[in-house]
């Protein structure tokens, strides 16, 4: 093995350190969730495994086993988790330029962006900046798998355990995202623009849920977004 | 949801349905992302956006919560996230203990109380 791939490999090694990490019993604590939902649902445990391994974004495969297990249409159900994954757009546009580091392979690149969910997003933000260019991409696959088997381990035993969990303990684990996500987004702010947009964004989605349920995210996101950027600027 | 148990078939619903409706945002992500300078104007918006729909699904969650929460009062969700949020900043900027700090005051109140 030469220098140049070992040191790939070492990054690679270093990206799947993150499954001893705070997000990563987070997300555990999450999948726990979405396993036992999903056994609610009637699914098969490959069913669930499988959604878990190949969507990798939480509330998506939340909202696919919900409709699906409601018996709705499927073309229906497909627009509904289309809709709740826009979000997952604009935190590739940002976090694709970090984890390509300095040459372009554009294959490797869109396999990448399939480890983007807001854990990895957050993670890429704090840490990526930190590994040298070309190490990035092999980080950032690291990264990714580690996550990823957390949610299919938390998957299967949150299946395994369903109805076996006291109620306030499935509340806690639930309650644990919001937390994470919130106070990540401020260990993770580099201006006041990023500050602006986390307290607006707080702000404004109660009201967007009203106004546009279903739409609620992206609106909060282009509204709050918009202004903490026109006030970013300004200030 | 029968369709569900016939073999491939319910794999191939739940691809269709589920992973490629999710991952081609993330492949026009790509797309887009190539595109952009990082120190210009437009990349400086998409990430206060990116920032600002992630804050709003904080409140969502918290707010308007789904499974085991919703049988958590509102009082309790508010005041154990605020919590957490302290708790964070007592321990000097810590990640682990906010969340869990906000996570273990949540399920003792709600001991106590139910």
């Amino acid at each position: 093995m030469s220098p140049a791939d070992r040191s790939q490999l070492a990054a690679f090694g270093r990206g799947l350190l993150l499954v001893w990490s705070v997000p990563a019993f987070v997300l555990f604590g999450t999948a726990l969730g979405f396993g036992a939902l999903a056994r609610d649902g009637g699914f098969s445990v490959g069913h669930a495994t499988f959604v878990a391994a190949t969507m990798f974004a939480l509330p998506n495969q939340v909202v696919l086993i919900d409709q699906l297990a409601r018996n709705e249409a499927v073309a229906g159900v497909a627009l509904a988790v289309a809709l709740t994954a826009m979000r997952l757009m604009p935190m590739t546009v940002t976090l694709a330029p970090l984890f390509r580091g300095d040459k372009r392979r554009p294959v490797l690149e869109l396999l990448a962006s399939h480890f983007v969910a807001v854990s990895t997003w957050i993670e890429g933000n704090r840490r990526l900046p930190l590994t040298p260019a070309g190490l990035r991409l092999s980080q950032h696959f690291g990264q990714g798998v580690a996550i990823s088997m957390m949610m299919v381990l938390g998957t299967l035993s949150g299946y395994a355990l369903a109805g076996r969990v006291p109620d306030v303990v499935s509340a806690a684990l639930l309650f644990m995202t919001p937390l994470y996500f919130v106070l990540s987004l401020v260990a993770t702010s580099r201006s006041p623009m990023d500050l602006a947009a986390i307290l607006i964004g707080c702000a404004l989605s109660p009201l967007m849920f009203r106004l546009v349920p279903g739409f609620d995210l992206l609106a909060t996101g282009l509204v709050g977004g918009t202004a903490a950027f026109l006030a970013g600027r300004r200030f | 949801m029968s369709f569900l148990n016939d073999g491939y078939g319910g794999y191939l619903t739940l691809f269709l349905a589920g992973t490629l409706a999710t991952e081609i945002w993330r492949w026009l992500g790509v797309i887009v992302g190539g595109r952009l300078d990082v120190a210009g104007a437009v990349f400086q918006w998409v990430r206060a956006v990116a920032t600002a729909l992630v804050a709003g699904l904080v409140t969502r969650m918290v707010l308007f919560p789904s499974g085991a929460l919703v049988a958590v009062p509102l009082a309790v969700r508010l005041g154990a996230f605020v919590a957490g949020v302290g708790i964070y900043y007592v321990a000097r900027r810590n990640l682990g203990a906010g969340v869990a700090g906000g996570a273990v005051l949540l399920m003792a109140t709600q001991w106590i109380i139910a």
